[in-house]
């Protein structure tokens, strides 16, 4: 593949950072895939904003950070607002449902995917903590086999307290379901 | 870890495993962002090989204690970001002074002072060279991907070892906290270099540690062997002790000096790719390298003369290639993360055979490709 570029944003504690390093492990076990992940954040550990970024490419990858996604994720309304006019033409942006997407750029708006991910973290998995996880089933389905979802499992699972992996497995699942 | 399987590495976890490669024995610091998972790696990795890790009252404390560490035998590294490189200053001029093999790694965030803690800078080039008072050679390193990052920290100790004298890994925030698919060597595909020591027979009563030997480098036993000998920061002659007199003092400076200068060839490592009509280099160091060569790759598929070079080893500065390059080409470009720092040596290699060019961030962001392209494009 080409070069593809996911953007992870949400507040800090969200676990986009986690997210973002469990898809480049995935990535890592595809034949031919190269993979840099970066993040950005605030010195605090919990609020303030933070974003995880993936870069994909069967070449080298020179520039390592997301120059325009192909993916975006906004997971509150801070990070819709600072990241939510960046996308490529034919990129899609994921935003929770919570967000208020009416003020979105024209050229952006058709490519929004709203879903209930804080809602399904919460409500069907029990655990709001786990929106993370629910958001690489949503990403799982969009890029498809470029990294197949049974390595996005597998990464979860060696990344997850063990006690927890049975409540991710059905986070990601969920996750899938909601783009299907 | 296991070798010869693509890993995802952390760029300051690279540092980590490029210092075990290396045989790095001892770490002494004070946690920092970006640097802590520097400290958290070796604090889990040295025990299992019998090192030591210590976590001093702070940076100056850190300092200290890893070229003590170095002075008992054993390979050290200390590790911050650039306020605590700031703290470390004073030490480092009496690792310098001593001789002492240490590497100091410094992961670059935006200063001055605390500045912001968690974003990329390349702002402490100069500090690095001239932090520490008085003349004084350095070395200093500069990573760009992770894989490098291992690969230059066991360069790092290599050097520290060969030419005792405390070597500079300057990370920056992007490169310490990236994540990249790398495979790393095995251990037979390394090569490690130890400090040269005086054989056992030495004569130990009349031992002079800081003999004039061929290759400038006196070699250096390990305290507790026998070799009783003072250390000093003040300038001294053969016998380790302070005489006060200026012979003294130009003697050893010329020697500190004389052992790097006459090495250059062995310490300067750059990576270039240039053809014979291009008439545009771009220069960089560190994570700007990486838009660097992104955006000469994209100028030449647009038909320009355009190329790169990549300075791994800042200090000693390649003024001599630098000079080479100037003479060839029209414009040089120097993308730093800084207000423009190296590039005041560039222009004095250069000596205006060329137009040298700064592109210049410093509020914590990465300079992207489109900037450095449309430098060589002309368009501003």
């Amino acid at each position: 593949m080409s070069r593809y570029e996911i953007r992870l944003s949400g507040a800090g504690g969200q676990g986009m950072i986690l997210a973002g390093i469990i898809l480049a492990e995935a990535a890592l076990k595809v034949d031919g895939l190269n993979v840099t992940q970066t993040q950005s954040y605030g010195p605090e550990s919990r609020g303030g904003a933070s974003r995880a970024e993936v870069v994909l490419n069967n070449g080298i990858i020179d520039y390592p950070k997301v120059i325009t996604p192909d993916c975006l994720l906004c997971l509150t309304q801070a990070a819709f607002d600072k990241y939510g006019s960046e996308l490529k033409e034919d990129g899609v942006m994921i935003v929770d449902q919570r967000i208020d997407i009416s003020e979105a750029a024209e050229e952006v708006k058709d490519n929004i995917l709203s879903l209930p991910i804080m809602k399904t973290a919460t409500e069907d998995v029990g655990l709001t903590l786990t929106a993370n996880i629910v958001v690489l089933g949503v990403i799982s389905e969009i890029i498809g086999n470029t990294i197949p979802s049974k390595n996005i499992k597998e990464a979860i699972k060696n990344r997850v307290p063990e006690k927890t992996v049975e409540m991710n497995m059905k986070a990601f699942e969920l996750g899938q379901k909601l783009k299907q | 870890m296991s070798k010869k399987e693509a890993v995802l590495l952390q760029g300051d976890l690279a540092v980590v495993e490029g210092g075990m490669a290396a045989g790095a024995e001892f770490f002494a610091g004070y946690p920092i962002t970006p640097a802590s998972e520097i400290a958290e790696g070796f604090a889990r990795e040295l025990p299992k090989v019998g090192g030591k890790f210590i976590q001093m009252e702070d940076e100056l404390a850190g300092m200290a204690c890893a070229i003590g560490g170095s002075l008992s035998g054993k390979k050290s590294i200390t590790a911050t970001s650039g306020p605590g490189f700031s703290l470390k200053q004073e030490n480092l001029g009496l690792g310098i002074m001593i001789e002492a093999p240490v590497v100091v790694v410094d992961v670059q965030r935006v200063g001055p002072s605390t500045g912001l803690p968690t974003s990329p800078s390349q702002g402490d080039v100069m500090q690095a060279k001239w932090g520490t008072h008085g003349d004084h050679p350095i070395i200093a390193l500069s990573p760009s991907s992770v894989k490098e990052a291992f690969d230059l920290t066991v360069k790092a100790f290599n050097f520290a070892e060969k030419y005792r004298q405390p070597v500079i890994l300057l990370l920056d925030e992007i490169v310490g906290h990236m994540r990249e698919k790398v495979i790393l060597p095995d251990a037979d595909e390394i090569e490690v270099w130890d400090r040269k020591r005086p054989p056992a027979d030495a004569d130990k009563e009349n031992f002079n540690p800081y003999e004039w030997t061929d290759d400038l480098v006196p070699p250096m036993p390990d305290y507790g062997t026998g070799f009783r000998y003072h250390t000093t920061g003040l300038f001294h002659d053969k016998t380790g002790f302070p005489r006060g007199t200026t012979e003294d003092a130009k003697k050893l400076m010329d020697r500190m000096t004389a052992k790097i200068e006459n090495n250059l060839d062995e310490i300067i490592l750059y990576d270039e790719d240039i053809r014979e009509d291009d008439n545009i280099v771009v220069l960089s160091y560190g994570s700007t390298a990486r838009s660097a060569v992104s955006a000469v790759n994209e100028a030449r598929e647009n038909g320009l003369n355009a190329g790169w070079i990549k300075l791994k080893t800042i200090w000693p500065f390649a003024e001599e290639k630098v000079s080479k390059l100037a003479e060839k080409a029209n414009k040089i470009i120097v993308p730093e993360l800084n207000q423009g720092q190296l590039i005041r040596e560039v222009e004095r290699a250069a000596k205006g055979q060329a137009e040298v060019v700064g592109i210049n961030r410093y509020d914590g962001t990465l300079i992207k490709p489109e900037h450095v392209l449309a430098e060589i494009e002309g368009v501003k």
